[in-house]
C-alpha cells in the first residue's frame, strides 16, 4: 500500500477534483479574501485613525483589538461557509441521482461522509490560509505571537469541524438540499447568537437575584457554562484567560474564586461529543438502517 | 443466482411489493415487465440493497441483502432507472473513480478501461468530459461503470429509456453481447417487444404482485389459446356482433373502426367452421385473419384483466 493510497481514497479524490473544477470555488474564494481584506482595511483604519492621534505612535494593544476583531469577522464568516459547503454534500448527490450507485459501491459508510466531510473542511481550511495575508499585517504592528496565532487556526478547525458535520447530518436526514441548508443555519444560529442571548438573559435574571455574602463558597453561577457553549464566548477565553472567570462571576462577588472551568474546554468537550455523535449518525443512516427486531429468526426461513 | 421469497415492501398502507417470489438462474436475462409503479425498481433497489424489505428475503449469489450486502454488492452491477453523473469528470475518470470505489488497482484500471469504452462503443469519447455526452451515450457509459467490477449479476433498471430508436438499438446490442458474456440480468422496460428478442424469461408484476412468470415463450402460448381473430366486413357489423353472441369459443366481441376483434379460444378446425357459418348466415365478408400477439399484446392482456389467473 502506498502512502497516497492510504491518504486519498476513491470517493475523496473524486471530491477533490470535482470541487475544484467548478468555477465556483475560485469565486468563493476570491470573494471570501475579499471580504476578509475588505473588512481588515476598515478596521485597521478605523482603530488606527484613533489610536494614532493621541499617542503619535502604535499602540501594540491597538494592533491586538486589531486581530481579536478579524478573528471574530473570521468566525462568523465560517458561520456562514460552512453550513454551505457541507450541508449539501449527501443530498446533493441525492438530489443528482449519483448517491445511488456510490452506495453500491464497496466504499463504506463512514469513507463516503468522512471524505466528504474531510474535502469540504480542505476547502474551508483554503479559505482561512488565503487570509493569512490580511492577518500579517497585524503582524506589522506587533502586539500578537505567532502561537496564537496558531491556536487560532487549530479553534477554527474545531469549529468547521462542528457546523461540517451538523451539516453532513442533516445533509444524511433531509432528502432535499434546501432543507438541510437551512436547518444547519439554525442550528448555527442557534449556537453562534442563541446561546450568547442565554447567557446575557440568564446572567442578567440571576445578577438581580444575587446578594453578595461574605460567606464562603464560589461565587460563581451555572449560568456561566452556558456562555462556553458559545464559539465567541470561548474564543475570548482563549485571547483572555481571565475571561473564563468573568463569565462565571457574578459582578461584585468574590474575584478573587476561580473558574469552574475554562471557557474554551468546555466548548471542545461539549461539542466532540456533538461531533461524534453527528457523524455516527450520519455514518449509520446514509444506508439503510436494520432494525433489531426482539423475535430474531436466525433461520430466516420462516419468516413471513 | 438470484433468489426472492416472500418479498414485501410496504410504505404506511401502500404495499409496493406483496410476497414476491422470483427464482432466476445463473446465466439467464429476465425481463421484468409491468406498468409504472408497479414494484420493479422497489424490487430491484431491494436487490441492490438499496432499500430494506419490510418482509421477505433476497438473495444474490447465496448472499441475503440484508444480512451481508457487502458481499451483494461485489457482485451486482447497478444501473438505476434515473441516474447523474459527475458533469465536472472525464469518461475516464468517472470510470477510473467507480473502479478505484471497488477496491481495483490503478494498474488494471488502466487496462480495463479502454476495453470497458469500447464494449460501449465510447472509445472516440476517450478524452471527453461526461457533460458533453448525449443521453444515450451517458446511458451507455452507465452501464460500462455497472461493469467495472465484473459483477456475476447486472440489475439495469429501464436502461433504454428515454433513448432515440438508434440508441436503443445500440443498448440492445450491448446487452447481447453481456448476454453471451454469461451474466445474469434483471432487465427491466415497458418496451416489450424490444426485450422479447433478448429474454429468456419474464416475469409481469401489477400492483406489487407477480401475475405471471416463467418462459418467455410458454407465456406466449399460455396466452395464445385465446386467439384474436379480426374480421372486416361490407356491412352489417351490428347484426354480427350479436350474431356472434351465440358462438362458442368466442368470449369477447368489440369493434372499431378497422372491423370486428374476436377473442376466439378454438383451434384451427373451430376457426374455420366459424368462417363457413359466417359465410352461410349471409354476412359479407373482405378480410379475415388471425391477429399477430406479441409480447405487447400478451402485457396488455395479463394486465388489463387484473389477474391473469
Amino acid at each position: 500500500m502506498n502512502w497516497r493510497g492510504m491518504l486519498i481514497n476513491p470517493v475523496l479524490d473524486k471530491e477533490f477534483r470535482l470541487r475544484m473544477r467548478t468555477p465556483r470555488s475560485a469565486v468563493a474564494l476570491l470573494a471570501y479574501v475579499l471580504v476578509m481584506g475588505f473588512l481588515a482595511m476598515g478596521i485597521i483604519y478605523v482603530l488606527t485613525s484613533n489610536g494614532m492621534g493621541s499617542s503619535g505612535r502604535f499602540d501594540p494593544t491597538v494592533s491586538r483589538m486589531i486581530f481579536y476583531v478579524l478573528s471574530f469577522a473570521q468566525l462568523v464568516m465560517i458561520a456562514f461557509m460552512t453550513p454551505a459547503l457541507t450541508a449539501g454534500v449527501i443530498s446533493g448527490e441525492r438530489e443528482k441521482q449519483t448517491l445511488g450507485m456510490l452506495l453500491t459501491t464497496q466504499q463504506s459508510s463512514a469513507t463516503i461522509i468522512l471524505s466528504k466531510l474531510v474535502s469540504s473542511l480542505s476547502f474551508m481550511t483554503l479559505l482561512i490560509v488565503a487570509t493569512l495575508p490580511v492577518y500579517s499585517i497585524v503582524f506589522l504592528y506587533g502586539g500578537v505571537s505567532p502561537k496564537q496565532l496558531f491556536v487560532l487556526f487549530l479553534f477554527y478547525l474545531f469549529v468547521m469541524l462542528m457546523l461540517g458535520s451538523l451539516g453532513i447530518f442533516f445533509s444524511t436526514l433531509f432528502k432535499r438540499t434546501m432543507i438541510a441548508v437551512i436547518v444547519t443555519y439554525g442550528v448555527g444560529l442557534m449556537i453562534f447568537l442563541g446561546t450568547g442571548l442565554i447567557y446575557l438573559f440568564a446572567m442578567g435574571m440571576a445578577q438581580a437575584r444575587y446578594i453578595p455574602s461574605s460567606a464562603q463558597g464560589p461565587d460563581y453561577s451555572w449560568v456561566g457554562y452556558i456562555l462556553g457553549l458559545n464559539p465567541g464566548g470561548a474564543l475570548i477565553s482563549i485571547f483572555e484567560p481571565s475571561f473564563s472567570k468573568s463569565a462565571f462571576l457574578f459582578s461584585g462577588g468574590n474575584m478573587g474564586a476561580g473558574a469552574p472551568i475554562e471557557l474554551w474546554l468546555e466548548f471542545i468537550i461539549v461539542y466532540s461529543v456533538v461531533i461524534v455523535l453527528m457523524l455516527w449518525l450520519a455514518i449509520r443512516y446514509i444506508r439503510p438502517v436494520r432494525r433489531r427486531r426482539k423475535r430474531s429468526n436466525p433461520g430466516g426461513e420462516q419468516l413471513g | 443466482m438470484i433468489e426472492i421469497h416472500n418479498l414485501t415492501k410496504i410504505y404506511g398502507s401502500f404495499h409496493a411489493l406483496d410476497e414476491v417470489n422470483i427464482q432466476i438462474d445463473k446465466g439467464t436475462v429476465f425481463g421484468f415487465v409491468g406498468p409504472n409503479g408497479a414494484g420493479k425498481t422497489t424490487t430491484m433497489s431491494i436487490l441492490a440493497t438499496l432499500l430494506l424489505p419490510t418482509s421477505g428475503t433476497a438473495k444474490v449469489g447465496g448472499y441475503d441483502v440484508v444480512q451481508h450486502p457487502h458481499e451483494v454488492r461485489k457482485r451486482i452491477g447497478y444501473m438505476p432507472d434515473f441516474f447523474g453523473v459527475y458533469d465536472q469528470f472525464k469518461t475516464t475518470e468517472y470510470l477510473h473513480f467507480y473502479g478505484a470505489s471497488y477496491g481495483i488497482p490503478r494498474s488494471e484500471r488502466n487496462k480495463l478501461i479502454p476495453q470497458l469504452l469500447e464494449l460501449v462503443n465510447l472509445s472516440d469519447k476517450i478524452d471527453s468530459y461526461v457533460d458533453s455526452l448525449s443521453r444515450g451515450m451517458k446511458q451507455r457509459l452507465c452501464l460500462a461503470r455497472c461493469l467495472v467490477h465484473d459483477p456475476e449479476v447486472l440489475i439495469l433498471d429501464e436502461p433504454a429509456s428515454g433513448l432515440d430508436p438508434r440508441a436503443r438499438i445500440e443498448m440492445r446490442e450491448i446487452l447481447k453481447e453481456l448476454k453471451l458474456m454469461g451474466k445474469t440480468i434483471i432487465i427491466s422496460s415497458h418496451i416489450l417487444p424490444e426485450l422479447a428478442e433478448m429474454v429468456d424469461e419474464i416475469g409481469v408484476i401489477e400492483h406489487g404482485r407477480m401475475v405471471a412468470q416463467g418462459k418467455v415463450a410458454d407465456i406466449q402460448n399460455r396466452l395464445r389459446v385465446k386467439r384474436v381473430l379480426h374480421i372486416r366486413m361490407l356491412d352489417q357489423t351490428e347484426r354480427f356482433s350479436t350474431w356472434l353472441k351465440d358462438e362458442a369459443y368466442v368470449s369477447q366481441v368489440y369493434s372499431d373502426a378497422t372491423g370486428v376483434h374476436i377473442h376466439f379460444s378454438g383451434g384451427d378446425l373451430e376457426q374455420a367452421e366459424l368462417l363457413a357459418r359466417m359465410i352461410s348466415a349471409g354476412f359479407q365478408i373482405v378480410s379475415f385473419n388471425e391477429a399477430q400477439t406479441n409480447l405487447e399484446d400478451v402485457f396488455l392482456e395479463i394486465t388489463k384483466g387484473g389477474s391473469y389467473e
